[in-house]
């Protein structure tokens, strides 16, 4: 028999039959656009956490303090603990491909504006460059410059949030709040920026590094510490350079710190890295996510299946005759494949249509980041097809091994 | 005039197998039958003659025994080859008609060509084939009608024109007048002699005497056996 013909007589069966080939499909329909609609909604959240984490500087190389494990307690105290402020003059000066380097130490302080009185804020010390750095822009006033940096003048810049609760209506410009002990003049306040990776850059408060050092650190720790740094940010010209960079920081830093290169006492990660570890967390969701509809898929199938040895039983004496007038096995057994094959397929397509237009939806009004992955679509349909199948051929053959008497005798 | 012979049995046997009996139902049948034959089969019901008519048909297999049809021994095919054997070689009439309930009675007809390797696909041809059988057994006014919409001996019509359109080379026919009335039933009739007169080779079961007694031979089996062998057309 010809395909063509296989296809005219399945699709003729199951028009006969709409309203029960439509209630067969249904499962195949739900499970194809949950599988669409769960991928589009997961990947929709890890762009969006990507694109935030990106908006915060590009082709960004992180370097963190950390303790080492080899130059601890020897001869070399200087090389025991980690980052310090002239590393980052050093990176800026002898790296190439360097764009940008903003140093970041931080400090917990009370701080406070007439009665308003905020507990353990988030005072983060930096340099001028920091804005450019990490792309956030000043909306009102301005960022630190040099020259206050040199002086290290009690300047403070407020992020967006800080601005609201202390100031509310009033013009923040030129006030001076209290950090700590220390009188500072406002003399700017960020954009709001928002939660990114965990971090409010909002709820923090903008000084000069040299002020942190000089004033703000606890004199004790501070006296050890020197002019330790938690974080040095390097902005690198080009995305290809970063690798480039890290080794070269890598070399440069070591040699500094008089630490071996394996275990240096400090961390470079970049975004990427970050990217990926927030990934990570939404990634195993994903995958419990794909088992749910997968099994959404598979009961579809087994719906089909059941149609299909319903349909068998009843249509046994149609076989019988096809067989007596010349039907192999194999051509009633293509025929019953070729019904399930259409019912999963007119079903995955339909459920494609569903889960595009579902994402859409979720997006547009249920205010949920999706994008539709077209690797999704092809995973869905394949799917349906192997389901069509698997599922299709248990009736299928069941339908061939009819015996043609005993089918032609069957009322 | 020289025979050709279409069908030949060598003491074809089929048993059942019933759990632990064996119920023989052919106890070694051998009938030679020539092209151009019209033959009935009689025998009580019980007697084989079911059996008989199954394996002629390539619709079962013997359990022991030749059977040549067309000169070509049948009796070791698989399933898909006996398919093919009753595609190319084989026409049916059955006493129910055995019509697709949702086709129109052209593509009733057309059906054994689509499963014909040599005729499927071609759509114009088979269908100018079906229309042409349909006006010879007298309903070429009907050829879009679906069964629900014939009577009996109009649906028993397209099945013969149904086993007609492969050319096949022996015709089949299972009490093909047991569901209709006698009007109906002699036309039937009338029209399986004109495919006689034509050429046709056809074996037909029937336990109606009169029925029998229209064709030229009559061959009578009980238990298995063939009883009786009538070359004259009388019991």
């Amino acid at each position: 028999m010809k395909i063509i013909d296989v296809i005219k007589v399945a699709s003729r069966s199951l028009t006969s039959n709409k309203l029960r080939s439509m209630l067969t499909m249904l499962g195949i329909i739900i499970g194809v656009a949950a599988v669409i609609i769960m991928i589009a909604v997961s990947s929709g959240t890890e762009t969006a956490i990507a694109n935030q984490i990106n908006s915060l500087g590009a082709n960004l190389v992180f370097v963190m303090s950390s303790f080492s494990q080899g130059g601890a307690g020897g001869g070399m105290a200087t090389s025991s603990g980690g980052l310090v402020y002239s590393d980052a003059d050093a990176i800026a000066n002898s790296v190439p491909h360097v764009a940008g380097v903003a140093v970041e130490q931080t400090t917990t302080q009370t701080i406070k504006y007439g009665n308003i009185v905020l507990e353990d804020v988030s005072i983060l010390g930096t340099t001028p460059d920091f804005t450019k750095v990490r792309e956030i822009e000043v909306e009102e006033g301005r960022f630190l410059n040099d020259q206050e940096l040199e002086r290290s003048t009690r300047t403070a810049i407020l992020g967006a949030t800080i601005a609201k609760e202390l100031f509310g209506d009033t013009y923040p410009i030129g006030q001076k709040i209290s950090v700590g002990t220390l009188k500072l003049t406002v003399v700017g306040v960020f954009e709001e920026k928002g939660l990114v990776s965990g971090v409010d850059y909002d709820a923090r408060v903008y000084v000069p590094i040299t002020l942190v050092f000089d004033k703000l650190m606890n004199s004790q720790f501070s006296r050890i510490a020197g002019d330790r740094v938690r974080m040095i940010y390097v902005t690198v010209d080009d995305k290809e350079n970063i690798d480039d960079v890290i080794l070269q920081i890598n070399l440069l830093l070591s040699k500094l710190h008089d630490v071996p290169l394996e275990s240096p006492d400090f961390q470079i990660s970049t975004q990427q890295d970050i990217i990926q570890t927030q990934s990570a967390t939404t990634e195993s969701f994903r995958i419990l996510l794909a088992w749910v509809a997968g099994v959404s898929l598979i009961v579809g199938g087994i719906g089909i299946m059941n149609i299909m040895l319903v349909s068998v039983t009843e249509r046994t004496r149609e076989i019988g005759i096809r067989q007596a007038v010349g039907a192999t096995p194999q051509d009633i057994q293509s025929q019953f494949l070729t019904e399930a094959l259409i019912l999963s397929l007119v079903g995955g397509l339909t459920g494609i249509i569903f889960g595009i237009s579902g994402s859409w939806v979720f997006s547009r009004f249920g205010d949920m980041p999706t994008v539709v992955d077209p690797i999704s679509i092809v995973l869905a349909f394949g799917s349906a097809a192997a389901v069509g199948i698997l599922f299709g051929y248990l009736p299928a053959n069941k339908a061939a091994k009819l015996d043609p008497i005993v089918a032609l005798r069957h009322e | 005039m020289t025979d050709s012979v279409i069908i030949r049995t060598d003491q074809l046997k089929k048993i059942y197998q019933m759990g632990e009996v064996e119920v023989p139902a052919l106890n070694g049948v051998s009938i030679t039958i020539q092209e151009g034959e019209f033959v009935a089969i009689m025998g009580p019901s019980g007697s084989g003659k079911s059996t008989l008519m199954n394996i002629l048909g390539c619709l079962d297999s013997p359990t022991d025994g030749q059977y040549y049809l067309d000169d070509q021994d049948v009796s070791k095919l698989n399933r898909a080859q006996l398919a093919h054997i009753r595609n190319e070689k084989l026409g049916f009439i059955f006493q129910s008609y055995n019509l697709l309930p949702r086709m129109s009675a052209v593509e009733n007809v057309t059906l054994p060509m689509m499963y014909n390797k040599a005729a499927a696909g071609n759509q114009v041809e088979m269908t100018e084939k079906a229309e042409e059988l349909l006006g010879i057994v007298g309903l070429g006014d009907r050829i879009h009608h679906q069964p629900k919409e014939l009577s009996g001996g109009q649906q028993q019509r397209v099945a013969i024109a149904r086993a007609l359109i492969n050319d096949p080379v022996l015709v089949l026919a299972d009490e093909p007048t047991g569901n209709l009335d006698s009007k109906s039933a002699n036309e039937i009739m009338d029209i399986l002699h004109n495919l006689h007169q034509s050429g046709r080779t056809i074996v037909m079961v029937t336990h109606e005497h009169d029925i029998a007694e229209q064709t030229q031979r009559i061959i009578a089996v009980r238990d298995g056996l063939v009883e009786l062998d009538n070359k004259n057309g009388r019991m």
